[in-house]
Parts: structure tokens; C-alpha cells; sequence
């Protein structure tokens, strides 16, 4: 009986105005301003459209924190963040306006080198050792694990930087896709091996 | 936190209404942005963020009062005749309840505090908390329901 009044009331209270979704969109950016302004938003992201697909990204205030591909997992992404850097992540495009203005620039081929402030706090130790030498892999040009690792210092932990670049968390903006085997194979790659082929062919055209 | 958005909307616009239930809306994540990382892994996100909503919507209406702009009060026990829709007279009967029946109606049904909940943010008996949301769902449904519910049978 309590049971059945109880679903009545439910019932109806459904008759209340809906919450619309673009109701929800008009706060939730302007909690992600005040936020910013507070100082309470260690992480923004937003989504962002390119030829290998929706990519996120994820920004701290010192920088870019994580690009992921669609089928990494964009919650799956956003579950690490809350768990590996703060729990405190909002939907905050303004943030990331320079890191998506220079993604869409590089797929138009119009820019071959990023100028962002990264964040490498998902990375450590030598895989953020690693990761720090890949941008000196040009635009349009490749090279070898064991290219990497003695860049790196450690000529022999040729395995060891493919795992630095299969965790690479900023994909993209850090070239992992610039390292192939020394047979000039591609490997595998956090995108699939069809998004590092594009991005190798887009830096080739 | 993103995904319990549209229930503390609900939950603030029936305690509050208009564009109150938006500021206590931000003040609400805004403080549970700020409280969040210290939130055990086990507790009850909804209810603690009910809790906090409750919090702010009383500071928000200190601070509308505090404001005092007479023309924008939602007078008390107006029953909004004449309005487009039923879904406004349904908000208008909301907000013409008593005070403490309209925070167990809201933390209640809209919130999903169990009644020993309710009473820990609104004070009195978990007993009080359900006889107050039961007299305020009984005034709804003078007030709105009986045509309501006579439109709505054949849903």
C-alpha cells in the first residue's frame, strides 16, 4: 500500500517541468566558469571532431593533460583522470580552445609542430623520458624503438619505449605514431593502426 | 557528478523556483567540486549532494530576501490559474506548499532520500518527514491533480 502511494507520487511529480538537456549545457558551462574563476577545476575536457575520429582532450592548469581516441575510450579516459589526477573534471571547452584550434590546424596540414603547454603527470620515469624526446622526430619522419631508446640513454630498453609509446597519454600532440619497427613496419598504435597510417600520410603529403 | 545535473535541478526548482534554482544549482557543484576529493569512496553521492543543494537553496533565499526585489517573490499558495500548461500549475502547487512540505516532497521524490535522510537535513522524526511529504502530495493533488489525473487516466 505505502509502495503504491509511493509510485502515484512519483507519477505525479513526473507531470513538472522536464530538465531539457540544453537547460543542463547552459550550466553547466557556467559552472565550468565559475569553477575555472574558484579555482576548483583541475581538469577540463571536451571533445573534439578530426579525420581519425572524436578526439578527447583533457587539460590541467599547467597543461595538456590527455588526448584519447574514440576507441580507447573517452570515459574510460575520464575515469583515470578522476582516479590519477583530480577527481574535480568538468566539460570546459575554454581551456582547451589553443590545444583544439592547433589539433584542427595540424589535420589541415597547416601546422607541423604544437606550441602547447603539456602536463606529463600521467607518465613517469623513463616513459616520460621517453615521450620527452619524440618531438625531436620531425614532422614527415620516422623512427626505430631502438632509435628512441638511444635517444633516450638506454639503447638496449628498445621494448620498453614501445611501452612508453603504447601508454603515451597525449597521442597526436606527442608523436608516437612517428615510431615504426627498424623494418619499417607500423606496430601497433593507441589509435589503431589505421589512424597511425593516416596521421604518417598526412605528415608525408 | 555530471550524470546527477538534471536531479539537483529538479530538487533545487521545487524548493526554490526560477532563476534562484539555477544559482543554488551552481552553488551546489560548486561546492561539491570543492568538497569532492575528500568524499569517501562509499558514500552516497545523490544524498550528499541533495544535502548540500539543501544547504544552499536556504542561502540563496537569504540572499534573495536580503535582496528584497518584491516583484520577483513567488507569492505563497498562489495557484497560478489560467497558466498554458498543467506542468506550470503542477510547479506553482509545488511552490505554494509549506515550506518543510515542499523540501520532503523534493528530497523525497525528487532527490530519493529515504524519510530517516530527510529528517537528518530538514530536522524532526523521520516519522514528521514522511507525514510532511504525505500531506504535501495530498495537497498536489487537490490543488492539480484532480483534473490531471482525470485527463491523464488512458496514459
Amino acid at each position: 500500500m505505502i509502495a503504491h502511494h509511493e509510485t502515484e507520487a512519483r507519477d505525479l511529480l513526473e507531470a513538472l517541468p522536464a530538465v531539457t538537456e540544453a537547460e543542463l549545457l547552459g550550466l553547466r558551462d557556467r559552472l565550468a566558469d565559475s569553477a575555472a574563476a574558484q579555482g576548483v577545476l583541475d581538469v577540463a575536457y571536451r571533445t573534439l571532431d578530426t579525420p581519425v575520429g572524436s578526439l578527447l582532450l583533457a587539460a590541467t592548469e599547467k597543461g595538456l593533460v590527455r588526448v584519447a581516441y574514440e576507441v580507447q575510450g573517452h570515459e574510460r579516459a575520464l575515469e583515470s583522470l578522476a582516479a590519477l589526477v583530480s577527481p574535480r573534471i568538468l566539460r570546459a571547452p575554454a581551456r582547451l580552445d589553443a590545444a583544439s584550434r592547433e589539433i584542427d590546424e595540424y589535420f589541415a596540414g597547416r601546422r607541423r609542430t604544437f606550441d602547447l603547454p603539456l602536463d606529463f603527470s600521467l607518465s613517469r620515469g623513463f616513459r616520460a623520458a621517453v615521450l620527452s624526446r619524440l618531438p625531436d622526430i620531425g614532422y614527415g619522419h620516422t623512427a626505430s624503438y631502438a632509435d628512441v631508446a638511444a635517444a633516450a640513454g638506454r639503447p638496449r630498453a628498445f621494448r620498453a619505449v614501445g611501452t612508453a609509446c603504447a601508454t603515451n597519454p597525449l597521442p597526436v600532440v606527442v608523436p608516437c605514431h612517428r615510431v615504426i619497427r627498424s623494418d619499417g613496419s607500423l606496430s601497433g598504435y593507441a589509435g589503431g593502426p589505421a589512424a597511425k597510417q593516416a596521421l604518417l600520410t598526412l605528415e608525408a603529403a | 557528478m555530471a550524470e546527477h545535473g538534471a536531479m539537483v535541478l529538479r530538487v533545487c526548482r521545487a524548493v526554490l523556483g526560477g532563476a534562484d534554482a539555477e544559482d543554488a544549482w551552481s552553488e551546489t557543484f560548486l561546492a561539491a567540486l570543492r568538497a569532492y576529493p575528500e568524499l569517501p569512496d562509499d558514500a552516497n553521492v545523490e544524498a550528499w549532494l541533495v544535502t548540500v543543494a539543501h544547504r544552499k537553496a536556504i542561502d540563496v533565499a537569504r540572499a534573495a530576501a536580503r535582496r528584497a526585489v518584491p516583484v520577483a517573490e513567488v507569492p505563497e499558495n498562489s495557484s497560478a490559474p489560467g497558466a498554458d500548461g498543467r506542468d506550470l500549475d503542477l510547479a506553482a502547487a509545488v511552490a505554494g506548499l509549506p515550506r518543510r512540505q515542499r523540501q520532503a516532497v523534493a528530497y523525497h521524490y525528487l532527490g530519493g532520500l529515504p524519510y530517516q535522510a530527510v529528517a537528518d537535513v530538514i530536522g524532526g522524526t523521520a516519522e514528521a518527514a514522511r507525514r510532511a511529504a504525505a500531506d504535501g502530495i495530498a495537497t498536489l493533488r487537490k490543488t492539480y491533480a484532480a483534473a490531471a489525473i482525470g485527463e491523464g487516466e488512458d496514459r
